[in-house]
This record gives C-alpha cells, sequence and structure tokens, in this order.
C-alpha cells in the first residue's frame, strides 16, 4: 500500500552546505497495517511523514501510495492525492478556531473528490464521542476532545493511510490511551494503514509493529543532523 | 462545506477588524449613492425647470445665460429693460390694436400687427418685470397668462393648479390693479394665505418697500420649479408702483413718429388708469411661437434688432449643465470613488494584517488537501464578501439618506425622492466597481496565501 524507496531529503544550510535528513533505503506498509515509528527528536520523522504526504517534496527515491508514484506528481497533484487518501493528525491538533468540531471534520472532506458527507461527519463524532458537541468551537472543548475532532477529520476523506504526528504529545495519560484506542480501533473498522511517530514506549509497546527511525534511515546514521 | 462558508468564517473568526472595514466600505459606497442622487436630482431639477412652456425668451441685449437664470430662475439681476413696445410687436393686429386701446398712451402706427405677429401665429408672448422682492422672494409681474398658457414638468404638459383661490385678474373690481398669487414656498414661509395682503420691495430683499398693497387671491400648488418660490403680481400693478415707469427715452423707440392714444375702456373708478405706452418697460418676453421652426425664424428676426436678443432657455440651461454643473458632479462623483479606493485599501491592511495569524489555518487546510489556488481564492472570496457586504450596506445607507431627506428636499425642489427612484444609471456600474475594487485588495494577501509554506507553518 505504502512503499518507500531510497528516499533521499536533505536541507540547504545558511553556510551553504547541505545536511542529509533523510535517507531511508527501503520501507513497507501494508494495507490495514498499523505502525509505531520512534525516533529521537530532530531525527527526521516529521520530515519523513511530511514526503510521504506530499507537503514537502524529497530530493529523490520514491514514494508509491496505492500505487501513484507520488514523486512524479505535480504539487496539484499531491494534493489532490493527499486530499482523498491521506489523514493526518498532528501533535498540536491544528484545528481552525472559528471552525465548529462538525466544520472542523467537514473541512477534511472538502477538498477531495468524494462527496460532502455530512451524515459521515456526524457519525465520524458520535463515534468519537461528540456526538453532543458538534457545534462547539474549539476554544469550548478539552485538550482530549480537541484531537479526537482532529481524528474524525482525518478519517472524513475515507483514507488509505492516516498519519500520525506524536498525536498523543499533548494530552494527559488518561486522554492518551483513549485517543490511542480510538485511533486502532477505527483504523482497523475501516481498513486504513497507519503510521503513527510517537516517543511514547508505553504507545509503541500496543504496536505488533514498530520502527525505529535510527535502523531505516541511513542519514541519521551517518551524521548528525540538527 | 463551500469555500464561500470557509471565507465567511475566517470573516467571523476577525469579528471586530470584518465589521470595521465592512463599515469604512459601506460609507464609501453610500457616498456614492449619496452623489449620484444628488447628481439625479440636480438634472432632474433642471430637466424640469428647462421645460417651462416657452421656447423662448427675450430680453435686452447682454447674457442669455444671465436672461435664462433671472427670467426662469429669479436667480442673479434682470439685463436691462426692454421697451414693452417690443412686446406689442408679437401680436396679432387686432390684439395689438385692442392692447394699445386698453392701455393708451403715445405709439406709432397703433392699427399695425406686429412685425412678428405672422411667426407667432397660434402661439402666445407674456411680457415678464422683474426687480423686486417680497421678503427674500422674487417678485414677478406679469399678466394672467402666465398661468393660463405655460405648462410645466418634463414634457412640458402639466397646467397650474391653484392650491388655494385663483389666478388674478387683469383688472379685479374689488382690489383693481393689485392682485397677487404667491408660490406655495411664499406661502409657507411668509405665513399667508388667500385674502392676506403684501407691499413689495424694490431692488432688492431689503430695499424701501413700495407701500402699495398686493391682495393675494391665490396659491400655486407645488410644482417643483423655482415658481414655488416667486410671488406674481399682476403685471399693471407692478408697472404703477413707484419708479417702475419709464424715466427717460427708450433709445429703442427713437425715430418713431409717435400718436397719442387715449384709452377706450376708462379704468374702475375708484382705482387709477393703467401706465400709458411709452412709460411702459418689461425685463422679459416668453415666447411659444406654434412650432419649432417658427421659435427658429423668430429667434434669428430678434437677434437681428440692436437692442433685444432672443434666447432658447433649453439650450442655456443644457449649456449650464455641461459647463457649471456637470464638471462639479463629476468632481463629486471623482472624490467619491477615491473614498471608495480608500475602503478597498482598508480590506487589503486588514486582511493583509491578518495573514500571519492565519499562516497556520492556511498550512491546515493546504495539509487537508487545499491546492494553493484554492486557499488564494478562500482569501479573494473573504475580501469580495466584505466589499459586497459593505457595498450593499452602503447602497441601502444611500438611498435610505435620500428617503429620509425626501420631505426636505421635495419642500426645496417639489421633486419626491422615493427609496429607489432617485437611480442613476451609473449605480449599475457599482457592483462590477465593488468586484474589481475588492480583487484587487485582495489579491496581495491572496498572494500571501498562495506561497504559504506548508511544512513551516504546521506546528
Amino acid at each position: 500500500m505504502l512503499q518507500l524507496e531510497n528516499l533521499k531529503k536533505s536541507f540547504r544550510l545558511p553556510e551553504g552546505q547541505r545536511l542529509a535528513v533523510l535517507d531511508v533505503p527501503s520501507l513497507f506498509i501494508g494495507a490495514g497495517e498499523q505502525v509505531v515509528l520512534m525516533g529521537e527528536s530532530g531525527g527526521g520523522k516529521t520530515t519523513l511523514l511530511h514526503c510521504i504526504a506530499g507537503i514537502m517534496q524529497a530530493d529523490s527515491g520514491s514514494i508509491r501510495l496505492d500505487n501513484i508514484e507520488l514523486t512524479r506528481l505535480s504539487e496539484a497533484g499531491r494534493d489532490r492525492v493527499r486530499a482523498s487518501k491521506l489523514g493526518y493528525v498532528f501533535q498540536t491538533f491544528n484545528l481552525l478556531a472559528g471552525f465548529t468540531a462538525l466544520e472542523n471534520v467537514r473541512l477534511g472532506m472538502t477538498f477531495g473528490n468524494g462527496k460532502h458527507d455530512i451524515a459521515r461527519a456526524h457519525d465520524l463524532l458520535n463515534r468519537v464521542g461528540l456526538g453532543d458537541r458538534l457545534h462547539h468551537k474549539p476554544s469550548a472543548m478539552s485538550v482530549g476532545q480537541q484531537q479526537r475532532v482532529a481524528v474524525a477529520r482525518a478519517l472524513a476523506n475515507r483514507p488509505r493511510l492516516l498519519l500520525a504526528d506524536e498525536p498523543t504529545a499533548n494530552i494527559d495519560p488518561t486522554n492518551q490511551q483513549k485517543i490511542i484506542d480510538l485511533l486502532r480501533d477505527v483504523c482497523t473498522e475501516e481498513n486504513v494503514a497507519m503510521l503513527m511517530v510517537t516517543h511514547s514506549p508505553t504507545v509503541a509497546e500496543q504496536f505488533s509493529r514498530v520502527e525505529r527511525l535510527e535502523s531505516i534511515n541511513v542519514a541519521w546514521r551517518e551524521s548528525a543532523p540538527i | 462545506m463551500n469555500l464561500l462558508l470557509i471565507a465567511w468564517r475566517n470573516m467571523q473568526q476577525r469579528g471586530l477588524a470584518s465589521v470595521l472595514t465592512v463599515v469604512s466600505m459601506a460609507l464609501g459606497v453610500a457616498l456614492v449613492v449619496m452623489v449620484l442622487s444628488i447628481s439625479w436630482l440636480v438634472t432632474e431639477s433642471f430637466d424640469r425647470n428647462s421645460n417651462v412652456g416657452c421656447n423662448l425668451i427675450v430680453g435686452s441685449k447682454g447674457s442669455p445665460l444671465q436672461l435664462t437664470l433671472n427670467t426662469i430662475y429669479y436667480l442673479s439681476r434682470p439685463i436691462e429693460v426692454l421697451p414693452y413696445e417690443d412686446y406689442l410687436e408679437f401680436l396679432p393686429g387686432d390684439e395689438r390694436q385692442a392692447m394699445i386701446k386698453k392701455i393708451g398712451g403715445k405709439i406709432w402706427d397703433p392699427d399695425k400687427a406686429g412685425i412678428h405677429s405672422t411667426t407667432m401665429k397660434g402661439g402666445f408672448a407674456i411680457p415678464v418685470c422683474l426687480g423686486d422682492y417680497y421678503g427674500q422672494f422674487r417678485v414677478v409681474g406679469t399678466t394672467s397668462m402666465f398661468f393660463e398658457k405655460l405648462r410645466y414638468g418634463n414634457q412640458s404638459d402639466i397646467e397650474y393648479r391653484f392650491a388655494e383661490g385663483r389666478n388674478f385678474l387683469d383688472e379685479s373690481p374689488e382690489h383693481g390693479f393689485y392682485e397677487a398669487v404667491i408660490g406655495w414656498q411664499v406661502a409657507r414661509e411668509m405665513g399667508k394665505r388667500v385674502g392676506d395682503t403684501f407691499q413689495l420691495n424694490h431692488g432688492d430683499p431689503e430695499g424701501e418697500g413700495h407701500g402699495q398693497q398686493f391682495h393675494i387671491v391665490g396659491i400655486v400648488a407645488p410644482t417643483g420649479t423655482p415658481n414655488d418660490r416667486a410671488a406674481f403680481v399682476n403685471l399693471e400693478g407692478f408697472l404703477l408702483l413707484d419708479k417702475h415707469s419709464r424715466a427717460f427715452e427708450n433709445p429703442a423707440i427713437a425715430g418713431h413718429a409717435l400718436v397719442d392714444v387715449q384709452p377706450d375702456v376708462p379704468s374702475t373708478p375708484k382705482f387709477a388708469g393703467r401706465l400709458p405706452l411709452g412709460k411702459r418697460d418689461l425685463t422679459a418676453i416668453l415666447l411659444k411661437p406654434s412650432s419649432g421652426f417658427g421659435a427658429m425664424r423668430l429667434e434669428m428676426a430678434v437677434n437681428k434688432s440692436a437692442h433685444a436678443m432672443a434666447t432658447s432657455p433649453i439650450q442655456q440651461i443644457a449649456i449650464m449643465l455641461d459647463f457649471f454643473v456637470r464638471p462639479v458632479q463629476y468632481a463629486l462623483l471623482a472624490l467619491t470613488f477615491l473614498v471608495c479606493l480608500v475602503s478597498a485599501v482598508s480590506i487589503l491592511v486588514s486582511i493583509y494584517n491578518s495573514m500571519n495569524e492565519r499562516r497556520r489555518d492556511i498550512a491546515v487546510m493546504r495539509a487537508l488537501g487545499a491546492r494553493r489556488d484554492i486557499v488564494m481564492a478562500v482569501i479573494l472570496l473573504e475580501s469580495l464578501l466584505i466589499a459586497l457586504l459593505g457595498g450593499a450596506a452602503g447602497w441601502l445607507m444611500g438611498h435610505l439618506a435620500g428617503f429620509i431627506a425626501s420631505p426636505l428636499v421635495e419642500d426645496r425642489t417639489g421633486i419626491r425622492v422615493g427609496l429607489l427612484n432617485a437611480t442613476s444609471s451609473l449605480e449599475l456600474t457599482l457592483l462590477p466597481g465593488i468586484v474589481v475594487l475588492a480583487t484587487l485588495a485582495g489579491i496581495i494577501p491572496a498572494l500571501v496565501a498562495y506561497r504559504t509554506d506548508v511544512s513551516k507553518n504546521l506546528s
């Protein structure tokens, strides 16, 4: 479902040199598979997620998602793939403050090709336990509730792959487990593959497959990234 | 969820700033609408007044515009006087003879027809004397024909009506030559009714009073013309007032062999007789020949005279509109468009200043799959929403202001301003104008949104 090959990404330093951040010879995630990615801060985890999501363009290599070669697509093409095949959960939720919970979730299905399925937005919010908070704005919700809205939004477009970037980092331990359970349950129900970045061993041990960035990222092994 | 709702939510998110920007746009558009309404009002007013029911004004040689201004609008000072004998030249033989016999005095060829009578055939000539005041209002010495023959309105087809009383008589058994009819505004502002009297001030509003009382026998119903603000007195009474008779020989009639004609019909015994020919002068003559061609011939014929000229009031009013009024209207319009431009800049500043706060939101939308052109469109839509809301509010405010001021405007001009009738075709350019301004105002912030780096702005 997701196949990375020889994926490389570097950044230009102010002095003009290039700093290699990613060098992933190979990574494969199957349909519906749930994978945890661990690694030290600054190791390139978020960069990897951004490259997979098409937000950032890799220097070289291949990213195939559902048999679509993302690296050959134009920016608009990558936007289309992101809108229709990917869900993204951020560490800081990134809900739009002026929008209600329902509108935030609907925003997740606005830019794809699918129909604007309001019933699905309602259903997702019910599934994450916020059926009674549809019209609340983020400021009127707790941190845990906000992340649940973010999870519902990430699934709104019926993605094939969900990228989660430390989704529980800003949440208290009780809510952390609820979010993890929620993500795993919903992804299982909808047969959505998940690549989750986390620092938490407690979270990681719940997954059958855990990848360490140090082992898949040659660039990390060879040079100390910034 | 459509882009319009996203733009609307963005506006709501910055509630106060958005409202202030909408208000700024509304004020700009309201100003444009008000200026357009005033322009309409001015043009409408001039149009109404230019159709005074006569084709030509004859007066002493001088400025045709001044002649029109003081004869039709009662503005400015009369140029000079015309000999009354000139008026007689527009009358057919029988009317001229009857008039000479009624008035009496010295005249040449009392039995001939007026030299312009053939061209005038079927039309009418109305003598007018100006120069006196009643309070701040101009007094017009004329004959009862003024209200019988003249018409007003855009098509010159509305007859004068009397809100109270009647037209004055040429010679009334009760008041002799001293009857008057006043415009409705004169009646209201001076607190006069039918049956009251007033006296004329000589030369200007503070001039010496003539002492002779004129009896108000009628109040003209509102017409929306300068006649609402004038007092009309019988020409015979006007001529009899002190200092109104010709003091010196008018050079225009010099060289004629004069015959002294005794008046046929004696005046009502209790009143003095008419001012005789040879002592009578006029300020102007309003002419309406039976055809437009006749008017052209008359204009040429009169203008050959050494002392008199004829001018078309419609032509003069058109010149005045084109040379004096329109440039002011355009200048005002240009100013108000500048105000709109400033409002558009305020939209730009308002949205641009908020771009830093909303970079994260833009990055989130992009991460959810929004293309660059989509986030650009959202910003442009927001700019458009602000401008259209402000434009709609301003359009309504502008017309509402006119509607609220309607009683005052009607008092002054006689023109009724409804909620929507004071519109100009230029208003049709408002919508595309606002759209263009909003697009221009939104384009810079929209480009900022377009260029927003997603990965840098996703926290």
